[in-house]
This record gives structure tokens, sequence and C-alpha cells, in this order.
């Protein structure tokens, strides 16, 4: 290739200019590959309020929803329990709930709206499993001193009968609750809080 | 009758020299079989490469036909591999070909890995061989974690449910990052969807050429050997290698009896224990996927239970993501790491080989502990063998320049 009369800056800044526009070019052309990895508009609307019916919940016992796509439960406590509440703050990471996920009117003692029926969203803060519910007060394999509450099979981390987490467990933070409200005495609804839909 | 025979051979000597003349095929079989001198002291450990090599091409072959028949839908996916087991025509032995497949090359590439350990292969000038190495096997782990998510069993969807939220742990964008990976707000037919597409198109042809950048970087710096020394350094007076033989024949051949004595191996598992009593195949892989209810005990399969040791040691959900994280990165930096006079175990200090066996004895007991449920006691030596994990690291790093070595020899042993 002859090199006379070749005028290098101009060629220097010929090529870093189309360099410059390709590579834009390839990167806005990228955008939307990756968008097309986003939740779909049909996935978003799967995600619309639940209703639930919870006549005849007995205490002790657990009610397993789906709301998009996670596994909610409800949880009806008795007053034996509630009592236990107070005691396990030291054993735990965050009692307040001050640092965990939930709407304002559930950052209380008993994690709920009415402290009788706990709606928690069933799945570990840790890696996203679903935890066990062993209610039951005495010594379990995992814990001496058990009080009823959540453990999670998959990383041995325990939550109490408010979704609260223990200390030294793989966990970061408590379960967290779902915007709720109720509609009656019978019938909550999942997504939407009591000032409106979340 | 000489003559024809003559002609014919003619024939093709001038075909070959069209041929070559448009393409170097002739050039081509030269430069990477026929005239590829390779170190004449290879041992047993040298078989893995083209094992995996091997491997490879038998994973891509049945996963062509398994696509065939499966169904990448969470409605249908589980229903069309038993579909393949039960009434598809040797659908079982091609699904099984591929499941125990799957296991066996990471055992062959943790065999490979282990021999470059072994003789200071990844040491200079190797460097970029042994990164190229490195990143086939992180594509490899991507490879076989997405395949293990298509038949839609309890394992699957669990085991994708925690490995996408390791990325959750990410400060800031974790909680979007998930979203996005999955394409939903949680697993569900779209990741199943994303994951075959990666699985069977864009990963595979990744690992195709990243195979053929591990071998042009071989070719470029001729194998290491046993011994570790340079066979360049002595060159006969036709340039070739005093300690090398041809590649073909020579290692072809030992190189096909090496195939003969994995399949040998390789068909006894297909026939008689493919499920590996739950370490190739999990049980909890045989019910289908459930949203609602976790398996009692999930561990991911075998080849990934050591880093998932790690990541079960720490109490902390960022820590244990970054450790084990790091656990693997570390090893693209063994070649800078390694700073000992010699490359091969047979030449180096008493220091390094006990180094290197408390290495991988921490290596399968955290393996072995990755699949434990994870008692209190369990979790201590998680603890230990991790440290002796990264221990190996940083003791390799500061002891390795004072090393007290035996004099090397100029050319192979035999």
């Amino acid at each position: 290739m002859p090199t006379d009369g070749v005028n290098n800056g101009r060629r220097r800044f010929l090529i870093a200019t189309t360099s410059v526009v390709g590579a834009t070019g390839v990167g806005i052309a990228a955008i939307p590959f990756v968008e097309s990895w986003k939740p779909s508009a049909k996935a978003q609307a799967i995600g619309a309020p639940v209703q639930v019916n919870i006549e005849g919940l007995e205490p002790g016992q657990i009610l397993k929803v789906q709301w998009r796509g996670q596994t909610i439960g409800i949880l009806r406590r008795s007053k034996e329990v509630l009592d236990l509440l107070p005691s396990m703050d030291d054993r735990l990471r965050d009692p307040l709930s001050q640092e965990s996920e939930q709407p304002s009117f559930a950052q209380n003692e008993g994690r709920a709206l009415n402290e009788e029926f706990l709606v928690v969203n069933m799945h570990c803060t840790h890696l996203g499993c679903v935890p066990q519910v062993i209610p039951t007060v005495g010594a379990e394999p995992f814990d001496d001193d058990w009080k009823g509450g959540f453990f999670c099979p998959c990383h041995k981390s325990k939550f109490d009968m408010a979704g609260r987490v223990f200390k030294g467990v793989p966990a970061p933070t408590n379960l967290r609750i779902p915007p709720y409200s109720f509609i009656d005495d019978k019938t909550l609804i999942i997504g939407v809080s009591p000032e409106g839909v979340a | 009758m000489a003559k024809p025979a003559s002609t014919l051979s003619k024939k093709a000597g001038e075909f070959m020299g069209w041929v070559d003349e448009r393409l170097p095929v002739t050039q081509f079989y030269n430069d990477h079989l026929a005239k590829y001198y390779a170190p004449k002291n290879f041992n047993f450990w040298y078989y893995m490469g083209s094992l995996a090599l091997f491997i490879l091409v038998m994973q891509i072959v049945t996963g062509i036909f398994l696509t065939m028949n499966y169904k990448p839908s969470a409605a249908e996916a589980f229903a069309s591999v038993e579909y393949i087991m039960r009434d598809v025509d040797w659908g079982w032995l091609i699904r099984y070909m591929h499941s125990t497949g799957a296991s066996f090359f990471f055992i062959v590439i943790y065999l490979h890995m282990f021999r470059a350990l072994l003789y200071g292969s990844y040491r200079k000038p190797r460097e970029l061989l042994w990164i190229f190495g490195m990143v086939i096997y992180l594509a490899l782990m991507a490879e076989a974690f997405m395949g293990y998510v298509l038949p839609w069993g309890q394992m699957s969807y669990w085991g994708a449910q925690v490995i996408i939220n390791l990325f959750g742990a990410i400060p800031g964008i974790g909680e979007p990052l998930t979203e996005w990976i999955r394409g939903d707000f949680f697993i569900s037919d779209a990741t199943l969807n994303r994951f075959f597409a990666l699985h069977v198109v864009a990963i595979p042809m990744a690992l195709l050429v990243l195979v053929v950048l591990h071998l042009a970087a071989l070719h470029q710096t001729g194998s290491n050997n046993p011994d570790g020394v340079e066979i360049k350094k002595h060159k006969g007076d036709d340039g070739i290698p005093l300690d090398g033989i041809a590649f073909h024949p020579y290692y072809t051949v030992k190189d096909i009896f090496g195939v003969a004595m994995f399949l040998l191996v390789f068909a006894f598992v297909i026939f008689f224990w493919p499920e590996a009593g739950g370490l190739f195949l999990e049980h909890d892989n045989f019910v289908p996927a459930d949203p609602l209810v976790t398996p009692e005990h999930i561990k991911p399969v075998w080849y990934f239970t050591p880093f998932y040791a790690i990541l079960k040691a720490v109490p902390d959900k960022l820590m244990g993501v970054m450790l084990m994280g790091a656990s693997v990165v570390i090893l693209f930096f063994l070649p800078w790491m390694d700073r000992a006079p010699v490359k091969s175990i047979r030449y180096r200090g008493w220091q390094y080989r006990i180094m290197l066996g408390l290495f991988v004895i921490a290596f399968i007991r955290l393996g072995i502990l990755g699949m434990s449920e994870g008692t209190a006691a369990q979790t201590v030596e998680m603890r230990i063998w991790t440290f002796v994990y990264f221990a190996y690291f940083v003791l390799l790093f500061f002891l390795s320049p004072k090393e007290r070595t035996k004099p090397v020899p100029d050319r192979v042993t035999h």
C-alpha cells in the first residue's frame, strides 16, 4: 500500500470515529436482546392479587397459596404462641424487623395486621427454599430449645413463629411479609394493602 | 499389476495437490498430527485431554438425538424425559449416555486439571493454555447446571432456585438480576425455555471455540511432560525435538487405547449403575418439579459439592457467595502464584508434596461434606477444609520460591 501523501491524522480520526459509531451501534442493537429476558407482559399480568378464605383454619395450622409464583403461608397462631414471641428476642438477628422487608403495618412484634394470623412469604431469605413449619415446642435435632417456628431444610436457617430470623444462620433477614388486607372476617386478599393495591 | 496402483496413487497425489493449492489440508494434517512432536514420556495422566474431547463429541451427538424427543416446557418436560426413557427405541441408552457422560466429563476434567498441578503444566509459557482451560471449565459448569434443570424434576427446580438466588446476594442489583435471569418472578416455563436454548446452542458453540483456542495454545507452546522439561531445547539436525515423537501415529494409537478402556468402564456404569446411587442422577429428580414443596435435603450434583460446601460453611449470605466464587476464580491465578524454580512434582520439595496432598484431600472432603445434611460438627469440618483449600494458594505463593528442589535433568527420563 503506497504511503506517500497519507494524512495519518485524518486516517486515525476516521478509524476512531467509525469504531466508536460501530461499537455504539452494536451496544444499542444488544438492548432488545437483553430486555427480552425480562418477565414478559404475560408473566407480569399473572401477578394479580389473590383472595383466600381463612374460615376453618385452626390454631397451629398453615394454609399455603401462590401469589406471583411465591408460596405465601397463612399461619393461625394461638395465644400461647403469641405469648412466647417476646422471649425470643435475644436469639434473633432482627427482632424489631428494622432491616427486614414488610409493609409498615406489619413492623411489630407479631409481624401481622391481626396478630392471630401470620401472613408470610414462605421463601427463605437465604436462597429461596420453602422452610418447614414446626409449631411444636421442645427439643428438635437442630435446636435443643425449640419454641416453634420455621426451619429451612436447605441450609438450616431458623425463624420464629413471627418469621423472624435466628442469629448464626445463613439467612440474612426475617421472612418477607407480602402486602395484604382483610376483606371481611373470613376473607384475606394478598397483594392489596389496607391502603390499596401494592 | 503394479502399474495401475501407482497410477492411482499418482492420481491421489495430484488431487491432494489440487486441494492444497486451495485449502491447506496437508499442511494442517502435518502441523497438528503427523509432524506435531509431543514428548515421548507421556504417562497415564495424559489420556485425559483426548478423553475430554471424546466425551464432548459424545455429549453433542447424544444431545442432538435427545432434543428430537425432549419438550422444553414446564408442562411437558418431565413427561417427555420419561417418554424418552420408556417409549423411544434405545431412548434410555441415549439418555443415560448423556447423563452419565456429564459426570464422567467432570471426572476426566478434574483428573486433567490435577495433572496440571502435578507437573506444573500451567507454568510459563503455558499460562494462556491454562486460562483457556479454566474458561472451558466455567462454561462446562454452566452447561452442566442448565442441563440438570431440563428434566424438570424436584432437584432440577430447587437446584435452579438456589443457584439463581446466589446472584441475589449481589448488593443493589441482586433482586432485579435474578428476575432477569429467570424471566419471571419465580422459576418458571420462561426459565426452562431459555436454559434449553443456552444448553443446546449457545454454550456448546462457545465450548467448541474454546477447545480450538485451547488446542491452538497447546500446539504453539508444545506439551509439557512428567519431567517438566522443555523438549524444544534439544533439537536434532532435522529440527525435530530429540525427545519428541509424532503425535500421529504414536499418540493417536495410545489415545484410541485410552478411549477403549474408558468405554469399558463407561458402558458398565450405563448398563448397571446409571444413577450411581443418587450421585449422577439424584433420587429427588424422579419426582416432578413442585414449586410448593422443597425437598427435605437439597444438594447439587457431586461435581459442584466442593464449592457448595464452601458456600454452606459461611454463615453470611454475601460472604458465602463471594468465598465460593473466589474458590473457583483463584485457580485462574495459579500460573503466577506458583513461583517454584522447577515445574514437575518429581523434582519439587517435600513442602509441595504435602500441600498438594492436603489440597486434594480438602477438595474431596468438601465434596463429601457438600452432600451432607450439614450438622454442627459437619459445618465445623467444612470450615476447616475451606481454610485448607485457600491455604494451599497462600502457602504456594510464599513457600514456592524458597522450595528446596532436586536437580532437573536436561532431557526427559524414561
